[in-house]
């Protein structure tokens, strides 16, 4: 029943479906686990055997590439089997419910599910349907916890905490889990959290979760430390929410005149994949000194090693059957 | 003793604490029933005894009132068998003390047509149970364009008409609707919802919907509706009934135009006035209805307006749903939950809840839809059919599925404690549902 690591801090939750509800300590626990994985990960010989014999499947119902892939190299450099199933293509055509789905896969008895959904929510109605432990690889647009939890890092990393911070979301939040699990853990760790978007894509009541409404990008953008674009999800959207991509740009787009309004070493950060000249301006995307881009994505690889040998680990605690 | 299944000649129901709204009375009383009518019925009726003749039903002093009268329901039969059917639908009813019902018509085939009622009719008659009527359709294939036989419908017994839980959205369509009525002086009820402002919605839009990424119906998509309607109520003199109104702005609307003297009638339904948003927790799709759930401060308002009598009488909105409907991502989970066998206890908890009296919260369910629906039901007077109900009001149950007859389980009230339980339901002077039988 020991597996030599009870010395560790406990992350004392069966799956991973959202930020929401964990505690700084907890936060803190996942991410102090993932710093010890960007290093290896720098490595020429990056395989660990943690999870040999464990069985992971990338459970996608929706299209994803960067996600997927960031998930099937953290579960392969563990040493764990990885089997990449998108089914927005195969059984879910033939008329399969998610529920089938779920536990057909339980038969085959996995340790871990990743599971992204097109439908908020349906995550955690399959969590409750398996034996094994699941992360939440992204439900609709409610949470995405492992990338919050890599922008953390990428965070941390850089300015050492994220106590606070002044950090400002930009875009689509309406649609947007991203927005979602940041504006969460952000929150949790004593960051400031500004939203700044078009009305028509910040959803109601938005505010009563603790953070600022802002409209206009000089003003939102006003002393952060942290610049977040997000992707417009034109793939969400039913109806015109603003005239046209040329004024989406020219307001809420970000370029170095409304960078201007930033802190002057403000980071800029976005989830990928990027539309180059719809939310962000090409060279501020490219920006050397201050984009941390391509960093968000390496820090991904590392959360997400992290959380896959945690929820592994707590596979041998009986007590967290039920949560 | 006579068997269940005959009509019974004269039967005396004793000692019992009467409730009938219709005459305002709440005493010590009886009921006097020969075969399928009410002889006689009144407080101290039996006081010098029954007469020898009489079966005698001994209430026990258990509540003695009509038996319910629930003015929006909905059965699977025909179209949709496998979730509620007539018997079933039957079934659940006489348990919840229901002995009329009004089925929606938004059956497969749709009742815009004489044998889709005729149908109904005939195969409700087979089971002897609540009694079953019908909405008529407001148009043709619910297709919100073309007007239905609305008048030879009445003549087959349509009471009402409705396109069900879809608005009729054409401003042109349902103004011509109310006038074409209106010399009939047939009900139109319209289910009230912008559809172009709801289009997507799964809940209420608000805090709750935005921390769990999903799309929201705004409160504005009812009111805007309600408040066109109550114009071209105006504007064409029809009778207008709104179905389960669900803001506090719509009842507002609704306060004002009966101020002003139209004759504009609502309703609501338990889980309107018994339950809010945060209903839905963590996804829970019992709890996703249509209208959706509102906020608290709606909630108040419906019960308010149910004080002040804005809100003349609940309907219990019984949705049956299978699993395969309900279980699955809230967004793709299929609207409604069942009511029938919640009605009476829910309905009571304005009273316990010291809103009304008990009568009150019993004449919005049994004479008030009755009167509206045009109905010769609800009420205890001579001549009147022996539909009673005998309960107690204070007898607490839980609400899980095993308790229940409905054919689907997916009840919002599911796992709530709740007071008032049925003891016997009497339907033209059978005992249709005896508890612990």
């Amino acid at each position: 029943m020991c597996d030599g690591s009870s010395d560790r801090p406990f992350f004392p939750h069966r799956h991973l479906l959202g930020i929401e509800g964990l505690s700084p300590d907890e936060i803190t626990v996942l991410l102090d686990r993932s710093e010890n994985y960007v290093e290896q990960n720098r490595r020429i010989d990056k395989k660990k055997s943690l999870l040999r014999g464990r069985t992971i499947i990338n459970l996608f119902f929706e299209h994803s590439t960067r996600t997927r892939t960031s998930f099937e190299l953290a579960g392969k450099r563990l040493g764990g089997d990885v089997i990449n199933m998108s089914l927005s293509t195969s059984s879910i055509k033939k008329g399969e419910t998610l529920i089938d789905t779920a536990m057909t896969l339980n038969a085959m008895h996995p340790d871990v599910l990743v599971v992204r959904h097109q439908s908020s929510g349906a995550v955690k109605l399959l969590s409750e349907k398996v034996n094994c432990a699941v992360i939440n690889a992204g439900d609709g647009s409610h949470e995405h916890p492992t990338q919050a939890l890599l922008d953390a890092l990428t965070i941390r990393r850089r300015r050492g905490t994220l106590q606070g911070l002044q950090v400002a979301i930009c875009g689509d939040i309406t649609h947007s889990r991203v927005a979602r699990s940041n504006i969460h853990l952000l929150l949790a760790m004593g960051a400031r959290v500004r939203l700044i978007a078009p009305a028509t894509l910040i959803p109601p009541g938005i505010e009563h979760l603790g953070a600022e409404v802002f409209h206009e990008m000089a003003a939102g953008l006003k002393n952060c430390d942290i610049v977040m674009m997000l992707r417009l999800q034109q793939e969400r959207m039913h109806g015109g929410f603003f005239p046209s991509i040329r004024e989406y740009f020219t307001h809420f787009g970000l370029d170095y005149p409304k960078l201007a309004n930033a802190k002057s070493d403000a980071l800029i950060m976005h989830p990928g994949p990027m539309n180059r000249g719809v939310e962000i301006d090409a060279e501020v995307a490219d920006d050397f000194g201050r984009s941390v881009i391509r960093e968000q994505v390496e820090m991904g690889v590392a959360v997400r090693m992290a959380c896959l040998e945690i929820l592994t680990e707590n596979l041998d605690r009986p007590e967290l059957r039920t949560n | 003793m006579a068997g269940t299944d005959e009509v019974p000649s004269l039967t005396a129901y004793v000692n019992a604490r009467l409730i009938d709204p219709a005459s305002e009375t709440d005493s010590p009383g009886g009921v006097l029933t020969d075969g399928e009518r009410i002889v006689a019925a009144g407080a101290g009726l039996f006081n010098s005894g029954a007469g020898d003749d009489a079966r005698i039903i001994d209430c026990a002093g258990a509540c003695l009132s009509p038996g319910l009268v629930d003015m929006r329901m909905y059965t699977g039969e025909p179209g949709e068998e496998h979730k509620e059917t007539l018997a079933t639908a039957g079934r659940a009813a006489v348990a919840g003390g229901v002995t009329s019902m009004v089925c929606l018509p938004n059956t497969k085939p749709v009742i815009d047509d004489m044998s889709t009622l005729e149908f109904i009719a005939r195969r409700a008659r087979k089971h002897g149970l609540a009694k079953v009527y019908c909405y008529g359709t407001v148009t043709k294939g619910l297709d919100g364009k073309e007007l239905s036989e609305m008048a030879l419908l009445s003549e087959s017994g349509a009471l009402a008409f409705t396109d069900g839980v879809k608005p009729v959205k054409d401003a042109q369509v349902l103004h011509r609707a109310l006038s074409y009525a209106q010399p009939f002086g047939f009900v139109i009820v319209q289910h009230a919802e912008e559809p172009s402002l709801s289009a997507g919605g799964v809940m209420n839009a608000g805090e709750t919907a935005t921390r769990l990424g999903l799309a929201g119906t705004p409160v504005e998509a009812e009111i805007i509706m309600v408040e066109r309607d109550i114009r071209l109520a105006k504007m064409t003199g029809g009778r207008l009934h709104f179905a389960h109104l669900s803001t506090a702005e719509a009842v507002d609307a609704v306060r004002n135009a009966k101020n002003a003297g139209l004759h504009i009638t609502c309703d609501t339904a338990p889980p309107y006035f018994a339950l809010n948003e945060l209903a839905v927790g963590d996804y829970r799709t019992f709890a996703k209805l249509s209208p959706p759930l509102r906020a608290e401060k709606d909630r108040q308002a419906i019960i308010a307006g149910l004080i002040d009598g804005t809100i003349d009488t609940v309907a219990s909105d019984h949705r049956p749903e299978d699993e395969e409907a309900k279980r699955l991502p809230f967004s793709e989970a299929a609207y409604g939950g069942t009511g029938l066998e919640t009605l009476l206890p829910v309905t009571l908890e304005l009273y316990h809840n010291g809103h009304m009296s008990l009568i009150d919260a019993i004449s919005l369910i049994t004479n008030k839809p009755a009167e509206l629906m045009g109905l010769a039901a609800g009420r205890l007077e001579a001549g009147a059919a022996a539909d009673l109900l005998v309960f107690s009001p204070e007898k607490g149950w839980k609400v899980t599925e095993d308790r229940l007859s409905s054919k689907s389980k997916n009840s919002p009230f599911d796992g709530r404690p709740v007071q008032g339980e049925v003891l016997q339901t009497i339907v033209d002077g059978r005992s249709v549902f005896r508890r612990g039988e």
